[in-house]
């Protein structure tokens, strides 16, 4: 289990590759990428910057890391989030879940976006032809966030 | 009490961190949220609608009626929109 929090970009490919080596009991590895859009809405995007809460971000980020291990048997998982300025077309976000068999991998980075969406202290400014835009919270996330409660666990 | 403010929260406000002490009687976010808004304008405004408005106690998520103490780390912000 490992949570990244970082201005920088990063290489996915690497990161499944160093986060399977040496590992015999894997048997699928699931990936989820976030990029930047160039569009909002009918609105272009220039650019967005990403604010974040430093201290409770990496806490939250692993506390939802815990909750998929308590939920699904992952042999491994990796959460990158970047923070500050990017571009339409950026990388944002990155979830690798391994485990020994691949419904469980699904399941679990499916769950990891979801919840991080509406739990992980982020916040997207977008810079339009109209001046910069704090983005509103999405009514879609929290459905499919509410989703993974249907068993009665938070 | 460390009061900490994000994006929109902060704008308003004017200030990302302040160190405030508010009197014994207000030992609950809800209470709190009440005497910031009488600091200022922007404080107000900043609160003025509370539906919009997310809380974190020691850098955990909160709800309004949740216990707050001297020496808390208290955070507002607006609906996350990270991922």
């Amino acid at each position: 289990m490992t949570v990244r929090v970082q201005s920088g970009d990063f290489d996915p490919g690497a990161e499944i590759a160093a986060a399977t080596a040496g590992r015999a009991d894997i048997g699928g590895v699931v990936s989820f990428v976030g990029l930047v859009r160039d569009m909002a809405g009918d609105a272009a995007i220039g650019a967005m910057t990403l604010e974040h809460y430093p201290g409770m971000t990496e806490k939250e980020l692993a506390r939802i890391e815990e909750e998929a291990h308590r939920r699904w048997r992952l042999s491994t998982s990796l959460i990158i989030h970047r923070f500050g300025r990017l571009l339409p077309g950026d990388r944002i976000v990155l979830v690798i879940t391994a485990s020994a068999h691949r419904d469980e991998a699904f399941e679990a980075c499916r769950f990891l976006i979801d919840w991080l969406k509406t739990r992980a202290p982020f916040w997207k400014q977008e810079e339009t032809g109209a001046g910069p835009q704090w983005v509103a919270a999405k009514e879609a996330d929290d459905a499919a966030t509410a989703r993974w409660t249907r068993d009665g666990k938070p | 009490m460390k009061v900490l403010y994000f994006a929109w929260l902060r704008t308003k406000v004017g200030v990302g961190e302040e160190t405030v002490e508010p009197p014994a009687s207000v030992t609950t976010v809800g209470a709190l949220v009440t005497w910031l808004k009488s600091r200022s304008p922007g404080h107000a405004a900043a609160f003025a609608d509370l539906a919009v408005v997310r809380v974190a106690v020691n850098q955990e998520h909160v709800r309004l009626e949740a216990p707050v103490a001297a020496g808390d780390e208290v955070a507002f912000f607006p609906p996350v929109t990270g991922g």
